[in-house]
């Protein structure tokens, strides 16, 4: 009898799991954070849940490493997540869900204008992203130093040259190391190749490095001369990344380009230790005061067993009312329309920050076309990456700014003949 | 046991020991070189062999297209050069301070000195640390604003930006890696010096033998096979350095200290397009070129043997 009861338990025990398993959409998220993204998604994923029964987000946090080098690899040999935070937007499109057929396309064209064109490529033209966090590159300026250095700061319109000089002077004045640094990235440095008269496109579309050596001979001269910190992009080989967050949080550098996901960062660290402020990416001869636009964005995967899960899920995120509240939280810009048209109250920062986010969100009209043309081309990260080996190469002597140049177009016709 | 050796058979029976073994070996060894062979023969960026096309020797040439070897710039593959001079450097200062600091430590470490366990233990505790670890101490103590900088600063000789400077950063590499490594042949070097029978010194000593005479004619012959042993090790391991320089510098300043598996993952794995062909093929010659010195290594010794 006890053993009967024992068995009958048993089976019913198996059945029931065996059914839950069936009637539970598990659903995978490869998160990286730049602050507190994954932990605010993961937040939101709860009320997901509880909305959607039978739905269960599981939010697995990762370093940015595993989302540029570990998720391609898994997605092509099919083992990726349901979905993921990505930066690589375009360079992935083969992988992603087609959200088209689940979500109101009209609200997401409407919300999400021009960045659902980051994630499209050739003929893959549906709707794959929401940008979950714009991003846009510019200077913080260390506004103590010119106040102690009795220099008046450049104002609206100045040119790096003037930003350049400005810096120097202060250096002379003060106790500070160095009058500029830059993050050492392709991405980095495209807004200000622009403003120098980079194309980074030739007439048929395609990448191209057409008119990136008037830059180039300028940054590789700023580094020789000492008025960039030559460490960030000499101390480091191939196409690694390295900012100079922490020398401008310690007081050694006046002006310091990177970027706005830098905010919060700046707002936890410096505290009263000086005051900053962002200013607008500086001009060029070439005309432009262009950033570089960018961040990262929500996307689901085509490998997915459960499509209509992950696609309600991202359309969770999207909706006006997360998006606003998950963009407050995170300290990020907004990349949808109608939050970012109604202002953002960021969430525990300082007037400082708030300063510099609105700053930073200012400074979005004055992007160049060809900088937001070339944060959606799919062969982005390879450009970035050559830039990135090619240029330092030229600042350790390795090489003339001419020959990085002549570099620097033949290894990306090998990569674009590679990738096709 | 006695009943599975009847049914098998005394030969067949070690065969199905060593079974377990040739598995896990042939899927995780033998498989990932022959599946390299086919990687090498293909090009673009997908990751699965069936969607790579064919393209025969392309990528060989592509690396081994050069107008002189000496010139990296005159190199199509300008990059893979540099790694392979860089490493060639690497490997013949590496492996000849660890070898003779090695020889030295242990040397001195049979000797009866004081503290003599002590001293065993502090020269092979940096072999016990992760790669990572040993990079990053010393990324601390030679960075603009490290220990070193500071130090120098203090005594007023001024700081060096050791890690930006070309000369530098190379030299410091080899240093870190003979200091993090050498531990291990140290302790090889000893077992073998305490190989060599007493009485042989003691003959030498009777006939009054000097110190280095005895060293020349005893000491170096009969430790010849272990240090063969450490060389070919030491070889083999340099040419494989990558963790801890690539933590330490990344690589840099430029290519300075850019070594070939550096050079290989970057092309495979780190950068855009994934090269897998590319680093498929520069592997391989580094394995031909691995296999060969080895060759050469185990000729000498069997020369040394018989001779």
């Amino acid at each position: 009898m006890k053993k009967t009861i024992l068995t009958t338990t048993a089976m019913v025990a198996g059945l029931g799991m065996v059914a839950g398993a069936a009637s539970a959409q598990e659903v995978r998220f490869m998160c990286y954070s730049d602050g507190n993204e994954c932990e605010v998604y993961d937040d939101l994923a709860n009320r997901f849940e509880a909305d959607n029964p039978g739905i269960d987000v599981i939010v697995d946090v990762v370093p940015y490493q595993a989302i540029l080098e570990n998720l391609p690899v898994q997605l092509a040999a099919g083992t990726g997540p349901d979905l993921a935070k990505v930066t690589d937007l375009g360079g992935l499109n083969e992988y992603y869900l087609d959200l088209t057929d689940y979500v109101d396309a009209d609200y997401w064209e409407n919300s999400f204008g021009e960045t659902l064109n980051w994630y499209r490529v050739g003929d893959r033209q549906g709707i794959y992203g929401m940008h979950s966090q714009l991003t846009i590159t510019g200077p913080f300026v260390n506004a103590t130093l010119f106040e102690q250095a009795g220099i008046e700061m450049p104002g609206e319109g100045a040119t790096w040259d003037d930003w350049a000089t400005a810096a120097s002077a202060v250096v002379e004045a003060t106790d500070a190391d160095f009058p500029m640094a830059m993050d050492r990235s392709g991405h980095r440095v495209a807004g200000p190749a622009i403003s120098y008269g980079a194309k980074y496109f030739d007439a048929e579309g395609n990448g191209s490095f057409d008119g990136f050596d008037a830059f180039a001979e300028a940054f590789v001269s700023w580094n020789e001369d000492g008025t960039m910190a030559r460490d960030v992009w000499a101390s480091q080989g191939g196409s690694t990344y390295a900012d100079a967050a922490q020398e401008f949080i310690n007081g050694e550098v006046v002006f310091y380009y990177s970027g706005s996901w830098q905010v919060g960062r700046m707002d936890e660290q410096v505290g009263d230790f000086f005051d900053w402020q962002v200013v607008g990416s500086p001009c060029g001869p070439a005309g432009p005061c262009s950033g570089m636009p960018g961040g990262a964005g929500v996307v689901g995967f085509e490998g997915t067993e459960n499509p209509e899960a992950v696609a309600a899920f991202i359309d969770f995120l999207a909706q006006e009312d997360v998006y606003a509240e998950a963009t407050a939280r995170t300290r990020n810009l907004p990349a949808h329309l109608g939050v970012a048209s109604a202002g953002v109250e960021f969430e525990d920062v300082s007037p400082a920050a708030q300063g510099a986010l609105n700053g930073f969100a200012g400074a979005l009209p004055d992007v160049s076309p060809i900088a937001f043309a070339y944060q959606g081309y799919a062969g982005n990260r390879a450009m970035f990456g050559i830039t990135v080996e090619r240029v330092s190469q030229a600042i350790v002597g390795e090489l003339s700014v001419a020959d990085a140049m002549e570099r620097a177009a033949s290894d990306l016709e090998a990569a674009m003949a590679e990738s096709q | 046991m006695l009943a599975l050796q009847r049914k098998l058979g005394v030969n067949r029976l070690a065969w199905a020991f060593l079974l377990p073994n040739l598995i896990l070996f042939g899927l995780f060894a033998f498989l990932p070189v022959i599946l390299n062979v086919f990687y090498a023969m293909t090009g673009g960026d997908n990751v699965l062999l069936a969607d790579r096309p064919d393209v025969g020797a392309r990528n060989f040439v592509t690396l081994l297209d050069c107008e002189n070897y000496l010139d990296v710039n005159s190199c199509r593959e300008d990059k893979f050069w540099r790694a392979v001079w860089n490493t060639v450097r690497f490997v013949i200062l590496q492996v000849g301070f660890m070898v003779g600091f090695a020889l030295l430590t242990a040397i001195i470490l049979n000797r009866d000195i004081r503290a003599r366990g002590f001293f065993r233990s502090v020269f092979f505790f940096p072999v016990l640390l992760s790669p990572v670890v040993v990079a990053l101490i010393w990324k601390w103590i030679l960075q603009r604003e490290g220990v070193l900088n500071a130090f120098l600063d203090w005594t007023g000789a001024g700081g060096i930006n050791w890690l930006v400077d070309a000369q530098w950063a190379f030299g410091w590499s080899v240093f870190i890696s003979v200091w993090a490594h050498m531990g291990f042949y140290t302790l090889i070097l000893l077992a073998g010096l305490q190989a060599i029978p007493r009485d042989v010194y003691e003959a030498a000593l009777m006939d009054r033998a000097n110190a280095w005479r005895t060293f020349r004619r005893i000491t170096l012959p009969l430790l010849a096979p272990t240090m063969l042993v450490v060389l070919i090790l030491a070889l083999i391991k340099g040419v494989q350095t990558f963790d801890e320089v690539y933590a330490f510098t990344g690589g840099g300043p430029g290519t300075a200290t850019t070594f070939i598996i550096q050079y290989i993952y970057e092309e495979g794995f780190a950068g855009a397009p994934r090269l897998f062909g590319l680093a498929a093929a520069a592997s391989l010659l580094v394995a031909g070129v691995l296999v060969v010195l080895t060759l050469i290594q185990l000729r000498i010794s069997r020369n040394n043997v018989d001779g």
